[in-house]
């Protein structure tokens, strides 16, 4: 029974840890999908997310529910502003110059924050109704890791739904299949960009502050875990979302299980399971060849 | 041989000639009297700022990083995000010989550093090399990464996060000590071997192997349909860059007298990334530029106020991204032609 229970809390730890990564990842496959956008500042976007939905609790002492939906809208807000005004001139461009740019405004987020907030970390405090344990039935487990596998559950069933049911859905699909088929069709690939640009760094930045729990927040987050997001979203496949849930999980639950059994250098084994997935199926394991 | 084909032969020489884009590709490869600059600057620099011969040394081996990313991403085109890879093996190579006492000799040393580093990168090209776009710049960034926690589980040998401190260099030639306090020697021992480089890339670029290099980059399509061994040719050249990336990180050991995780990290393979496309890639001075720019930048104004250099940094990489794609020599060209344009129309 203890080996049951053993395993039952590393394999929710590892969920839990997978789920932030799939919240903060899913915008990046969606948005390279479309326009195959190196969009290396993705959790640079994650960062500021996490940073407005962490202060709005600790220092204006909103719930976490506004706080959520604030660094949702402040954040998707941003990006289409940076969307129209950056990101927009370098589509056609190499992704050289597209890498160039987005590390820069890695640089710039992480300065700014540093300015304005501060080097230091920033704690999440959690609601009392989130912190505690939760009866399970057969063991007791932290409220806040069910309650996050709950939200990714939803989320990814909400976008999976949202991608083959609404109009705008198979119009994303069908840009990621073929952009100029879709474009000679009439879909407005801009303004869908656009739509799913803002939607997805609105998500990254939920990750962010659903994750800054243990992942930590400081101005070194945009960098720290980039890796990490670029790899959920390579293996899992350029615009599929059951591909980086999947991925997301498998790396969250890795990751979780070679930190705790193997502390030192435990990471090793995803850089190379990762570079053997990239070398069996180069588009990832979800991702369909480009067109 | 037919009769009449004899004189055909000289007749479209003289045609060449004639021709303004065939005379530019005919002489790209002379020398000009500008590319004395650099060297004449390193050796004023010696005698004008001796106090700042440490900086000059770590310019310089940052200079010969920058250059072997060039051949590989501004002549050949491989867009990498890993290149720390093969400076971190170099300078392994170089710490673990001289850590344990096995081998202290300096230029002998770089050779088996080279030898390592090309190895690495002759065996992690032949595999990545075959994909293309994000895939290749995650594999690449995967490949350093791995050697970094490679490095950080063999900590017996390697010290793991703490590196290998005071490695203890045999002098140069038997003759010239490497001494902490007075960096004459590194100083010097560093010129000699980035000029060595430089020389062998440069004849490199202008060789055939070099323009074929070049028509990868712009064509990818067409050099398959004109029969050349694209893939031969890429991981050739991404083993002579790795070589040189190897050279340098075997230059950074010496010089520093120590190693640690530092060299195989993603910021260093970024920084060099920022560095060569600052200066101008594919361009061969675009590493000098873009080195003593960035290092001359960093080294006054990280110290004194680093949040306001990672913010200005920030916005550079931006500005040059959206507005200078070619860097600082592209702007430099650009500005050229057109002065020349209105000195000519007036």
């Amino acid at each position: 029974m203890d080996a049951a229970i053993d395993f039952a809390s590393i394999l929710l730890g590892g969920l839990a840890a997978g789920t932030v990564l799939f919240i903060v990842s899913v915008g990046l496959s969606v948005t390279m999908g479309l326009m195959g956008f190196v969009n290396l500042a993705h959790g640079a976007f994650a960062m500021f997310g996490g940073y407005i939905i962490v202060l709005a609790m600790n220092r204006a002492h909103f719930g976490f529910p506004v706080a959520l939906a604030l660094g949702f809208l402040g954040t998707a807000a941003l990006s289409v502003i940076l969307e129209q005004s950056l990101y927009r001139r370098l589509y056609r461009a190499g992704e050289l110059d597209q890498v160039l740019l987005t590390i820069g405004l890695i640089f710039i987020f992480m300065a700014t924050l540093t300015i304005l907030v501060g080097p230091q970390s920033q704690p999440l405090q959690l609601p009392p109704e989130l912190g505690g344990q939760i009866n399970l039935g057969f063991m007791q487990y932290r409220t806040y890791s069910i309650f996050l596998i709950g939200v990714g559950l939803l989320i990814v069933v909400a976008i999976w739904l949202a991608f083959e049911r609404t109009r705008i859905g198979a119009q994303i699909r069908a840009t990621v299949d073929n952009r100029r088929m879709a474009e000679s069709l009439g879909i407005n690939v801009d303004r869908l960009f656009t739509i799913t640009f803002a939607f997805g760094s609105g998500m990254a930045a939920l990750g962010g502050g659903l994750g800054a729990e243990f992942l930590g927040l400081d101005p070194q987050y945009a960098l720290k875990y980039l890796v990490y997001f670029l790899i959920a979203v390579s293996v899992g496949g350029l615009g599929s979302v059951v591909g980086v849930y999947y991925a997301s999980l498998l790396l969250g639950m890795l990751d979780f299980v070679l930190k705790l059994y193997l502390p030192k250098g435990g990471t090793i084994f995803i850089y190379v399971l990762t570079i053997l997935v990239l070398l069996w199926r180069p588009q990832g394991l979800f991702g369909r060849k480009s067109a | 041989m037919s009769p009449q084909a004899v004189p055909a032969a000289p007749a479209t020489t003289v045609g060449l000639t004639d021709n303004p884009a065939a005379r530019i590709l005919i002489g790209r490869h002379r020398l000009r009297w500008w590319e004395a600059l650099p060297w004449l600057l390193a050796g004023a620099f010696y005698f004008a700022f001796h106090d700042y011969l440490g900086f000059g040394t770590s310019l310089m081996v940052t200079i010969l990083f920058a250059l072997s990313l060039d051949l590989a991403l501004g002549y050949a085109g491989i867009v990498t995000l890993g290149h720390a890879a093969f400076f971190g093996t170099g300078a392994y190579t170089v710490g673990l010989l001289a850590f344990h006492n096995i081998w202290t000799e300096p230029i002998t040393s770089l050779m088996l550093a080279a030898l390592a580093a090309a190895t690495v990168g002759f065996v992690s090209g032949l595999v990545l090399l075959r994909t293309q776009g994000l895939t290749l710049l995650m594999l690449t960034l995967c490949t350093m990464a791995l050697l970094q926690e490679g490095a950080n589980i063999a900590h017996d040998y390697t010290g793991g996060f703490d590196g290998l401190p005071s490695l203890d260099i045999a002098p140069v030639f038997g003759v010239f000590d490497f001494n902490p306090l007075y960096p004459d020697t590194q100083y010097l021992y560093t010129l000699a071997i980035l000029f060595a480089c430089f020389v062998f890339v440069r004849t490199l670029v202008y060789s055939p192997f070099g323009q074929s290099l070049t028509g990868i980059r712009e064509n990818l399509l067409r050099m398959h349909a004109i029969g050349a061994p694209v893939r031969r040719r890429l991981v050739a050249c991404y083993t002579i860059s790795a070589s040189l990336a190897g050279i340098a990180g075997g230059l950074w050991a010496q010089t520093n007298a120590y190693v640690n995780l530092s060299a195989l990290d993603l910021d260093r393979a970024a920084t060099v990334l920022i560095i060569l496309i600052l200066g101008g890639y594919g361009r061969l001075y675009g590493a000098f530029l873009g080195a003593v720019a960035y290092m001359a930048l960093e080294h006054f104004l990280a110290r004194i106020y680093p949040t306001g250099w990672q913010l200005g940094l920030g916005l550079l990489l931006v500005v040059v991204a959206l507005y200078a794609q070619n860097g600082i020599l592209g702007l430099g060209e650009v500005l050229w032609r057109r002065y020349r344009a209105r000195r000519a129309t007036s």
